[in-house]
């Protein structure tokens, strides 16, 4: 059972890692738009960054 | 709910044509950020091709359309006007509206769904961390393994609930504060309790322990409170609306001199000026000048009205051809305008009682939830013989079972996926509950003007005019800015007809425009004027030489009005017309939309109380309104629908806001808050089913969290599965 004090900490860890993930994308505003974002990946303009969003929007 | 409190808005606004004043009011920003309703916007071609030429526009900086609101925001110089933007658009082919500039009140709304949603993932990461070590609980870890387990989960669910669990907390802080009992006082109670129950028996090594039933209740609700509050997001109270619409300062005359004052400080028998293109201020009596006024706002009207001396105005309406003298009869909360704004304020709050089905639901529910588990720890208490910590864990057991997941969810997932569905024809959804309102709708009043027809006119018979005449009618329309004129030189200009050239070209206020061509003299304006029989349609005249010839007019029918009124038919609704514009005109338009049942020449409160007659005889009524004439009608009817291009105030009165310039969508909206109606009521009795079985299961002590668990997700799952459904 001694392995279960590298399993907790690791699955408490990756955890935390999906969380800071989510809230990263949440600032950066990914889910404003969930619609639009799907259809801009159809114009070659975005191919190599997203469109910016201002910080109010 | 509790969130009724914060209403911000975000229905599309549309530059209503007579507030040119207004708009010179408002004060350009340093660095102006515009946003605007794209209704037509649906595929990545949209977003390329609004993006790219409005980035060539010059004073740009940037733009974005969000393709899921369908709304566009642009970042400007400001000297850039929204009407450029929206006519650029317009030649694009994508139709748009202006949307309210506080967009202060705007952001504060997206940072408040943010902050929900921030805790709704934050709550779910917690919930799987603890279920994967709740599993290995179930599958049958024991004894020391189990209780390190149990602290763990402990561990993680103790921050997320302090963290996430803060919207029902203060929610049932208030209440109680409040001496209310609403949904989240048991909820928090059954949270807190459970939380503390659970720890306690983790650190006595102890069986049971349900922070994952904790963390999931918490989860689901939050879903639940986040489709509720984005449901709910576009509100606003019509009422302030309403006077923000009263012109704040008049002019004054006293002693030949113009004064500009505060309308709050004239008083009865003050003279004041009335400049052509400004709004009345007061009510009054015309003492010196002519015009003609538009009343459309206020009565419906297409035709301006002659006003010269001894005519009485009203405040609001607004002032065309020439400058007037006015003379005070009622000013600020005696005008006509402000008693209409109490009348809205009346009907509003008398809307504001309809308590929805969740509401009902909530309330009858709320106390059984603490009763029963009172009564389960009494009763185990008494059988066992004094075992507190095997009643407290039956307690609690039941207390988590009966807490309302899937009732949380039961609607808001049904409302959402409507209006989601709704928006996507074109109709925006202001209030959650008017889809339950709708859905009782038994009888159709609708407006003429604006509503079923567009509210411009169009000129009808410009072939059987030659060609130089039509020339000169160009170059005489062009020079007034009268409604039929606009119309006439818009409908020329589109014609590739070029202006004759005139000589000595000058209005004549309330009349018509006269000028000099070939050394004939020229006239466009009304029929004696100019010397001409008049026709019994609206039109305007023009002479040259001797003479004379009519351009008639007719109001063009909104897309749509013919499909709305047969499908409204079909589904066996009573539909009426009831209209502030004369009775031929009113009568032309019923007969030719099959509609029996008309009214002519309403007053705004006669609207209003013919709804409230149909209301009384227990009717429920939907009414479809633009004008600021419809806007008492529009609070008093049960449930309101307006279009895009409605004044402000009518559509900040209205529960829905069509957002294209198709009417068909009324129909639809009818036909979906059905079946809308339909899928609530069954959510709500699944969940019922639910807790009748469960609970017995509980309050007997069969219960285990893997019970709790598993009826929580169950439940929660079918009513969003049936609220998706929906068609």
């Amino acid at each position: 059972m001694e392995v279960l004090a590298i399993l907790i900490p690791a699955s408490l860890f990756l955890g935390l890692l999906g969380l800071a993930a989510f809230v990263w994308t949440l600032r950066k505003g990914q889910y404003d738009d969930p619609e639009g974002d799907s259809q801009r990946i159809l114009d070659p303009r975005y191919d190599d960054k997203p469109k910016p969003v201002s910080d109010e929007n | 709910m509790s969130d009724t409190a914060f209403r911000p808005s975000a229905c599309p606004a549309c530059s209503a044509g007579a507030a040119a004043e207004d708009m010179a009011a408002r004060a350009p920003l340093p660095d102006a950020r515009l946003l605007l309703s794209v209704p037509g916007a649906h595929c990545a071609a949209c977003i390329a091709n609004i993006e790219r030429d409005l980035a060539k526009m010059e004073g740009v900086n940037s733009a974005r359309l969000n393709l899921t609101l369908k709304r566009l925001s642009v970042d400007a110089a400001p000297d850039i006007e929204v009407s450029d933007i929206i006519a650029r658009l317009e030649r694009l082919g994508y139709e748009a509206h202006e949307m309210d500039a506080s967009s202060l009140s705007m952001t504060a709304t997206e940072r408040q769904g943010r902050d929900l949603l921030m805790r709704v993932g934050v709550s779910g990461f917690a919930m799987m961390n603890v279920m994967l070590l709740s599993v290995a609980v179930w599958a049958g870890a024991e004894g020391p393994t189990r209780d390190l387990f149990h602290l763990v989960s402990a561990l993680i669910a103790i921050p997320t609930v302090a963290f996430a669990g803060q919207p029902f907390f203060r929610n049932a802080w208030k209440a109680l504060r409040a001496g209310r009992m609403d949904m989240d006082a048991p909820i928090s109670f059954a949270i807190i309790l459970t939380l503390f129950i659970s720890l306690y028996e983790s650190l006595l090594s102890g069986e049971h322990a349900y922070f994952e039933a904790v963390v999931m209740l918490i989860f689901f609700l939050l879903v639940g409170r986040y489709l509720d509050f984005r449901a709910r997001a576009a509100a606003r109270s019509a009422a302030q609306e309403l006077a923000a619409l009263e012109v704040p300062r008049a002019t004054r005359l006293l002693d030949g001199q113009e004064q500009a004052v505060n309308v709050a400080e004239l008083a009865v028998g003050d003279v004041v000026l009335v400049r052509p293109g400004g709004r009345v201020p007061v009510d009054g009596v015309v003492v010196q000048g002519q015009s003609e006024i538009d009343r459309s706002l206020l009565t419906g009207e297409t035709l301006p009205v002659f006003a010269t001396l001894g005519h009485a105005l009203s405040a609001g309406e607004v002032n065309l051809t020439g400058p007037l003298q006015v003379q005070v009869a009622a000013a600020g909360k005696d005008s006509s305008l402000h008693r209409m704004a109490d009348l809205v304020a009346n009907a509003e709050s008398a809307r504001m009682r309809y308590t929805t089905i969740a509401e009902r639901a909530a309330a009858a529910y709320a106390p059984t939830i603490p009763i029963l588990s009172l009564a389960a720890f009494i009763v185990w208490y008494w059988i066992s013989g004094g075992d507190l910590r095997l009643s407290m864990n039956i307690a609690v057991a039941s207390l988590i079972i009966t807490c309302p997941c899937a009732l949380g969810l039961a609607v808001p997932a049904v409302v959402t996926s409507a209006s989601g569905k709704l928006f996507r024809k074109g109709l925006l959804i202001k209030d959650g509950s008017a889809l339950e309102r709708l859905a009782e709708v038994d009888t159709v009043i609708l407006d003429k003007t604006g509503t079923l027809t567009m509210g411009t006119p169009v000129p009808t018979n410009l072939d059987q005019h030659p060609v130089d005449a039509l020339q000169v009618a160009l170059a005489l329309a062009e020079a007034s800015s009268h409604p039929l004129a606009v119309a006439l030189a818009r409908a020329l200009q589109q014609r590739g007809i070029a202006p004759a050239r005139l000589q000595e070209l000058q209005e004549q206020s309330g009349y018509g425009v006269q000028g000099v061509w070939h050394g004939q003299t020229v006239r466009l304006g009304r029929a004696d004027w100019v010397g001409a029989t008049p026709r019994s349609v609206t039109a305007a005249y023009l002479t040259i030489g001797g003479a004379s010839r009519a351009f008639t007019f007719a109001d063009q029918l909104r897309p749509g009005a013919e499909t709305v009124v047969q499908a409204l038919k079909a589904q066996g609704k009573a539909v009426r017309l009831i209209s502030g514009d004369v009775p031929g005109a009113v009568r032309d338009l019923a007969a030719r939309l099959g509609i029996d049942d008309w009214q002519a020449g309403a007053l705004p409160q006669d609207k209003a109380s013919a709804i409230a007659a149909l209301q009384a005889q227990g009717r429920k009524v939907l009414m479809v309104g633009d004008g600021l004439n419809d806007t008492v009608a529009l609070s008093q009817a049960d449930v309101s629908i307006s279009p895009a291009s409605a004044l402000d105030a009518a559509r900040a009165a209205s529960d829905m806001v069509l957002l294209g310039r198709d009417l068909s969508p009324v129909a639809d909206a009818l036909r979906m808050s059905k079946t809308a109606l339909r899928r609530i009521r069954e959510n709500l009795w699944q969940s019922a089913i639910y807790n009748i079985i469960f609970v017995p299961i509980a309050l007997f002590g069969f219960a285990t969290p893997l019970w709790a668990a598993f009826v929580m997700s169950i439940s929660s799952i079918s009513v969003t599965l049936n609220a998706l459904r929906l068609k």
